[in-house]
């Protein structure tokens, strides 16, 4: 490849960069419109820059506003974190919803509650990204020898996890009652819940994934062409383990337990990142939060009354890329 | 060989010793469920009760018998349902609770229940229907790769969890009544199951435990492999198409009363396969096993929380999960 022709593609892909952030910028101001009381796109901006204390503006700035900050957020948490995974695993179907590893986080958040320690969003996030740790490494040491199998390890330990959350919910409907639409993984609820720590953190590790994707591209390859390039594999594998635990535990601890943004996602900007890590992770922090939005959208919309949980939304969206995912990769790696 | 009724049924020696103590076994956890609830009943009393005597008649006859009677029956039903599919598929994860056939039955199940707040009758067929259209959706999803292997079973995964999705979404759109019943359901329950809730389910369940059981020695012929049970004159085709049939209508009944309850028709054939030494997967020891497990499980979970009553797809799922992780942990030992 030439210099000019390189350099072309590099622009071609940043101008699908910029062309995906416009579009999510678009889709939070819509967002932030769309739900029980309506409120016009134009109004919408208006209360972001020239706020005047009306009922439309107040429901704007107090509750559409944080919840599409959120969503933002937790989209691009698992939609990294999904990159990561399946890089890492070299596995088309790895997901963190998939293999447990956001069940091993909900998990530890619910124990967490019922022992009174989950006070603080701070010892949520702590709470949670230890389960998320304890849960991937327990999913991978069982299920490692094919894909097939560790998405199985996964769904098992997710299904044995809930049936012992969902005990504990029903033995303390009290402490629970906060954690009501949390539990199914939803955005709504938590509106009011102070989250700043929550979106650094993944602000953090989102950067440090985007640092770590040109090494993680050398890894992908094979562990003794990653030594040839001079990538230090061990290192870098800890550091996308602890990566993905940030991401999916901020990610739960926010939103609760969704599923399958991180398989759908990378599955549909591989094409555009035309198998450049960097490009795929970037595109995936894009993309993540605007197919968060838009089920979240789609869950405020989808009942005359009430909402539904967004991640009712996006297993709906998930399980079609699953099936497509092992009809076309089967029980082979990427 | 045992001459039973003009059947000639063969038998192994260690089937029949085994099948005896786990029916005992399935009938003492029975008992055990009889005697236990509010207040602890002897069971004397719970014998004579059981015959119309003494004072707690209405607690024993009308209360917990039509529960304990649900929780073997469906036990039987889960752990044939499971064997079936085991055999068809050629592996312990293909059984219909893991890829999705009760997800599909609890679907219809709920459709009949909003939209035709039907009769028992009306709700199990139309969880039979659901079941089948799953069932066929799996299997045309997965043309290409053949029934085995892991790839219907994570197809199944996938379509599982689609319907699941849908059903929580039929559930939030329900009438508040119709809702709360149907979340207590959607864990699966035997919770307040009642004599008027039973004969329509143990019929279908009786006559298809009956079709299974005159074909179960051409069901063993065919899992010796396609070439084998052509070379015996076994038609596969009609065969597969009526164990499907058998399987979903009996994980289809369960569901339509109990809701989905999740991997007794994991567990039960692969332990009764285990204690059974047999090579196959046996329908009888699974069916009795799923019968135990099942009552026990129910019992578990009416004493947990006691004197609150946990759903026993709960108790199910957390222990059925645990032994799926171990089957895999195991097979990657092996490997």
């Amino acid at each position: 490849m030439t210099l000019a022709a390189r350099a072309g593609t590099i622009t071609g892909r940043g101008a699908v960069l910029v062309a995906g952030v416009v579009l999510l910028a678009l889709v939070a101001v819509v967002s932030v419109g769309i739900g029980a009381h309506a409120v016009a796109p134009a109004e919408v901006v208006r209360a972001l820059f020239a706020f005047d204390g009306s009922p439309d503006h107040s429901i704007v700035r107090d509750v559409r506003l944080p919840r599409a900050l959120l969503g933002v957020g937790v989209g691009a948490a698992l939609a990294v974190a999904g990159v990561l995974i399946q890089t890492l695993s070299r596995n088309p179907l790895a997901e963190p919803g998939v293999l447990g590893v956001t069940a091993g986080a909900g998990f530890a958040m619910t124990v967490g509650a019922a022992l009174g320690l989950a006070t603080t969003p701070a010892s949520e996030l702590v709470l949670s990204g230890g389960g998320a740790a304890l849960a991937a490494v327990l999913v991978y040491s069982v299920g490692r020898a094919s894909p097939l199998r560790l998405v199985l390890t996964g769904v098992a330990l997710s299904a044995v996890l809930a049936g012992l959350s969902l005990g504990l919910r029903l033995m303390l409907p009290d402490v629970f009652d906060r954690f009501r639409f949390w539990s199914i993984g939803s955005l709504a609820g938590r509106e009011k819940d102070p989250f700043t720590l929550t979106l650094a953190l993944i602000v953090l590790a989102v950067a440090g994934a985007l640092l770590l994707s040109r090494p993680l591209n050398a890894v992908a390859l094979g562990e003794t062409v990653a030594r040839t390039l001079g990538a230090s594999v061990t290192r870098v594998r800890l550091a996308a383990l602890l990566c993905i635990t940030v991401l999916a535990g901020a990610a739960t601890a926010a939103a609760g337990p969704i599923l399958f943004v991180g398989l759908i996602v990378p599955h549909v900007v591989r094409p555009l990142a035309g198998g450049s890590v960097p490009w795929l992770t970037a595109y995936s922090a894009v993309l993540g939060p605007i197919l968060l939005l838009v089920s979240d959208m789609g869950s405020r919309v989808l009942l005359p009354t009430g909402e539904v949980p967004v991640a009712i939304v996006t297993a709906f969206l998930g399980g079609p890329v699953l099936i497509w995912a092992v009809r076309r990769y089967g029980a082979g790696t990427l | 060989m045992v001459r039973a009724g003009g059947w000639l049924v063969r038998v192994e020696r260690r089937t029949l010793v085994l099948s005896a103590a786990l029916a005992a076994l399935m009938l003492g956890a029975g008992l055990l469920g009889l005697c236990y609830g509010a207040s602890w009943a002897t069971p004397g009393e719970v014998l004579a009760a059981l015959g119309g005597q003494g004072e707690s008649v209405v607690v024993i006859r009308d209360w917990r018998l039509p529960r304990v009677l649900a929780g073997m029956v469906f036990g039987l039903a889960l752990g044939v349902a499971g064997a079936i599919f085991q055999n068809l598929t050629r592996n312990p994860m293909g059984s219909p609770d893991v890829i999705g056939l009760d997800a599909g039955a609890y679907t219809g199940a709920l459709v009949a229940l909003t939209v035709f707040s039907g009769g028992s009758v009306v709700l199990a067929t139309s969880s039979v229907v659901g079941g089948l259209a799953v069932a066929a959706m799996i299997y045309l999803l997965s043309s290409g790769g053949g029934l085995s292997g892991l790839r219907l079973v994570v197809i199944g995964i996938a379509v599982s969890a689609i319907v699941t999705a849908f059903n929580s979404w039929i559930v939030l759109r329900a009438e508040l009544e119709v809702a709360i019943a149907a979340v207590g359901w959607s864990a699966g329950s035997l919770n307040g199951v009642d004599w008027a809730d039973l004969p329509v389910p143990f019929t279908i369940i009786a006559v298809l435990l009956a079709l299974m059981a005159a074909w179960s020695h051409t069901m063993h012929q065919a899992a010796l492999g396609e070439a084998v049970a052509s070379a015996t004159g076994v038609g596969l085709h009609r065969l597969r198409l009526l164990m499907v049939l058998v399987g979903v209508g009996c994980t289809a009944t369960v569901t339509s009363v109990a809701g989905p309850i999740a991997f007794i028709a994991l567990a039960a054939p692969q332990i009764g396969r285990r204690l059974a030494g047999a090579a196959g997967v046996p329908l009888l020891p699974a069916a009795l096993t799923g019968a135990v497990l099942l009552q026990g499980a129910d019992l578990a979970a009416q004493m947990l929380l006691a004197p609150e009553s946990l759903p026993v797809g709960v108790v199910t799922t957390a222990i059925g999960g645990c032994y799926l992780i171990w089957l895999l942990a195991k097979e990657v030992r092996r490997a």
